[in-house]
């Protein structure tokens, strides 16, 4: 194991380090790096400018969460009630595409969605003769671009809870008199918590550090972080800044992890109790 | 789960046909385009295999895919040998540290843009010329920790008497693997390294990063988002349908070979 062990550390930690170190120092005046150690990127990640980017990412990245967790959910529920032998073939499918290349289905969206894509073929056909919609480059096609990418992935990650229910639970509370509506509620969305949590981290991490997606879809019209890590590296060479950027990314993701790790941490304390009450 | 009344069970399957239509209709689309004569999406002209035919003459197209398949190879060989190893004397100890186990788990969760940047920044400092060879180093660190996780998972259910029980009728440790623990963990082996190989060509965000300048080490991922960030031509949707074809064709026998891997 210790070649493996050398290589991550030689090829990852080493590197992150490098990174970590290379956001505390100051930018040459040719572009190159100035080794005087310095706060001064780490108060630049919160300027207005730059924050107002960092929000925007957020709500972005928020709202294709939402969204997938939401339509995840679903889907997973859907074959979760499916027969049992349809079961893994429906969850081979529904996590197919996420295996093929990102590129390529990102592509897609473009010619579904440019002025004489296929989106405004079908309403021609469907008789409109207006102008064509402008889909593409907004703010609604980066948030489809990242639903669709990401969604197999909460499919998932919601289906291992959900096919692993204990359905006398349900049927207990409506022996209780409790209404379908109430015992999700209160039952089979609280034990599910888990795969929620995961699938929502999973998007939210990948979405909020994209930039194929935003410089693809939105046209480079929406900035999100990665666009603005991508930019200092390549285009504005400022590296130290781009570090900082890159470890502002680090943070947010390890913050949501522990959030995740919480949720998950209650919700096993949740199903233990729900057990011992079965039990008991 | 409980009974169902007919109702209930029509919006489930509602539920399931509209997901399915959402996540295969933006790839069909792309498949039948690139059998379109015309190319555009505006009319079907008949059907075609010219945009293939143009993609066989396209020499940037043929070297980028050599490139790919260079990178693809060489990093799921050292990745699949380290990973396997690194699995096995994972599992064999039993006792990890939390530390070691957020080593291994690091390169799945750790952003593209960041390992890429952190990459770009360790081989410039080291006056590294970046080329194939930087994106396979590249490549093997994360392709390393998803084989690893696959023959973990397969180990988990190994039974380590047996490699006791080979020592101790006098088989030497290297005979004990190629006889006792090999052709236990090959299903999973040649899983992950599957697995490995569709992440590496389709990977694209590290490879941009680390490929340096010049065209000399263009990867398919980087000549298709070049495609279509600069004039898009039908020749992509012929191009997209054959990468899709060879990651879900990898992707599938390495499903069938070991169940579950998807899922992980």
């Amino acid at each position: 194991m210790a070649p493996a062990l050398v290589w991550l550390t030689a090829l990852m930690v080493v590197p992150c380090a490098l990174v970590l170190a290379l956001a505390f120092f100051r930018r040459g005046i040719y572009g190159g790096i100035d080794y005087t150690f310095t706060f001064e990127n780490f108060g630049l990640v919160f300027d207005p400018l730059y924050a107002g980017i960092f929000l925007n990412s957020a709500r972005i990245a928020g709202t294709a969460t939402l969204i997938a967790v939401v339509v995840g959910y679903a889907a997973a529920y859907a074959i979760a009630a499916a027969p049992r032998r349809w079961q893994p073939i429906f969850l081979f499918f529904a996590v197919l595409p996420f295996w093929s290349n990102y590129l390529i289905r990102t592509y897609a969206w473009i010619v579904l969605l440019n002025r004489e894509g296929l989106i405004t073929q079908l309403l021609r056909w469907f008789g409109y003769t207006g102008e064509p919609p402008s889909m593409l480059y907004t703010e609604g096609a980066v948030i489809a671009g990242l639903v669709y990418n990401y969604l197999p992935f909460v499919i998932l990650a919601c289906y291992a809870p959900l096919s692993r229910l204990n359905p006398e639970l349900a049927e207990a509370s409506r022996d209780l008199g409790a209404s379908a509506a109430t015992t999700f509620r209160r039952v089979i969305l609280p034990l599910t918590v888990p795969g929620i949590a995961a699938g929502a981290v999973f998007v939210f991490v990948l979405s909020i550090g994209n930039f194929v997606t935003p410089a693809l879809l939105g046209g480079g019209r929406f900035q999100m972080i990665g666009n603005l890590v991508y930019d200092q590296f390549l285009t504005a060479n400022d590296w130290p800044f781009g570090a900082a950027l890159a470890m502002a990314l680090i943070a947010i993701m390890l913050l949501v992890l522990m959030a995740q790790a919480l949720a998950a941490n209650r919700a096993a304390g949740r199903a233990a109790e729900a057990k011992g009450d079965a039990d008991g | 789960m409980a009974e169902r009344t007919p109702a209930t069970r029509r919006t489930l399957w509602f539920v399931l046909t509209l997901v399915f239509a959402f996540l295969y209709i933006p790839i069909a689309v792309l498949v039948a385009l690139s059998f379109n004569e015309g190319g555009l999406p505006t009319a079907w002209s008949g059907f075609s295999l010219k945009w293939y035919a143009s993609l066989a003459g396209n020499s940037a197209i043929l070297s980028a895919a050599l490139n790919t398949l260079i990178v693809a190879l060489v990093s799921t060989a050292i990745a699949t040998l380290l990973g396997t190893l690194l699995a096995i004397g994972v599992e064999m100890r039993r006792h990890y540290g939390k530390g070691l186990e957020a080593l291994i788990f690091a390169p799945m969760i750790i952003p593209d843009i960041v390992l890429a940047i952190a990459l770009l920044s360790f081989f410039s400092m080291l006056n590294l010329t970046m080329g194939l060879h930087t994106i396979i180093l590249a490549h093997v660190v994360f392709n390393l920790a998803f084989v690893c996780s696959v023959v973990r998972a397969r180990l988990k259910s190994f039974d380590w008497s047996i490699v006791e029980a080979s020592a101790d009728l006098g088989a030497s440790a290297l005979t004990t693997f190629r006889r006792v623990t090999l052709p236990v963990i090959a299903p999973a082996v040649i899983a992950g390294a599957l697995l490995a190989f569709t992440l590496s060509v389709d990977e694209f965000i590290i490879a941009f990063f680390t490929a340096g300048a010049g065209r000399a080490s263009t990867t398919l991922p980087m000549q298709i988002y070049a495609m279509i960030r600069f004039g898009i031509t039908p020749e992509i949707n012929a191009l997209a349908t054959i990468v899709m074809a060879v990651s879900i064709t990898a992707l599938t026998l390495s499903q069938r070979l070991n169940r579950g891997i998807i899922g992980q």
